[in-house]
């Protein structure tokens, strides 16, 4: 008798520790691209996937970083590099190319005058859907110094967090998919 | 004859792409009590594998669908 209660409290012990280990309803993304059309693409999985009772979290690393800038913000006392990065890269979503058939901007642009045509919800409006939806965004604090962006000029959005890769450690850990795009 | 189902609210998702109509839904279907029923009309042809794939995840159910032209009628109960 003794031993099979200890065989039950053995058994619980286990299955809080299995418990412990079952991730959430939750996706966790990497955005490493700074491409209009990946991004399109996180936001998109990003929002469907709140739409499905999936909790998201994106994590912005590298060339991701840029197009979470706000166009109208302005930071100073910015060094020569980090002033030369600032106006090479992206500022906001807006300025985004395409991956593949840019053209010099004409791709672009086409893409984005046939999204209109057809009704696709713009990358700027996906990013506000997504602060509506609850989506935490996570931004790279290391990206964010390597080329010189400063969190006065990120844009404004509910669940922002800078952080380092821990953290998307974490949460892709408790997650049930993890993507990286 | 086919039975109708009375629909407690009606969602019109017409000419909107993915993923709104499932965005929309998901939003909506909380917007009326548990048990009653959301007619949703979607134009997106993909919403014909999105709908039940959405319904099935989040735990609703999908009692009809109905297809007139482009228009796609979905009958959708909230379960929870």
């Amino acid at each position: 008798m003794e031993a099979l209660e200890q065989q039950i409290q053995e058994m619980k012990a286990r299955l809080e520790g299995v418990e412990k280990r079952v991730p959430s309803n939750k996706i966790s993304m990497i955005v490493f691209s700074g491409d209009l059309d990946r991004a399109l693409a996180a936001f998109i999985i990003a929002t469907g996937s709140v739409a499905m009772g999936v909790d998201a979290v994106m994590f912005f690393t590298f060339w991701g970083t840029p197009l979470l800038r706000d166009k109208k913000k302005q930071a100073g006392g910015k060094d020569l590099m980090s002033t030369m990065f600032g106006t090479m890269l992206p500022k906001g979503v807006e300025q985004l190319k395409l991956s593949k058939m840019n053209m010099a901007g004409m791709g672009t642009a086409m893409m984005k005058s046939l999204m209109k045509k057809k009704n696709v919800a713009s990358l700027e409006q996906m990013v506000e859907m997504a602060g509506q939806l609850g989506v935490k965004i996570y931004i790279c604090e290391m990206s964010m110094d390597l080329m010189g962006f400063k969190r006065e000029e990120m844009i404004d959005y509910p669940d922002l967090t800078f952080c380092g890769v821990a953290k998307f450690l974490e949460e892709a850990m408790d997650s049930r998919i993890q993507l990286f795009l | 004859m086919t039975e109708t189902i009375k629909a407690d609210k009606v969602m019109d998702l017409k000419g909107l792409p993915c993923p709104m109509p499932v965005v929309k839904v998901s939003k909506g279907i909380k917007e009326v009590a548990v048990g009653q029923v959301v007619e949703a009309i979607s134009t997106d042809p993909g919403s014909l594998t999105d709908f039940p794939a959405w319904a099935k995840t989040s735990g609703n159910e999908i009692l009809k669908t109905e297809q007139d032209g482009k228009e796609i009628h979905f009958f959708i109960k909230r379960v929870s």
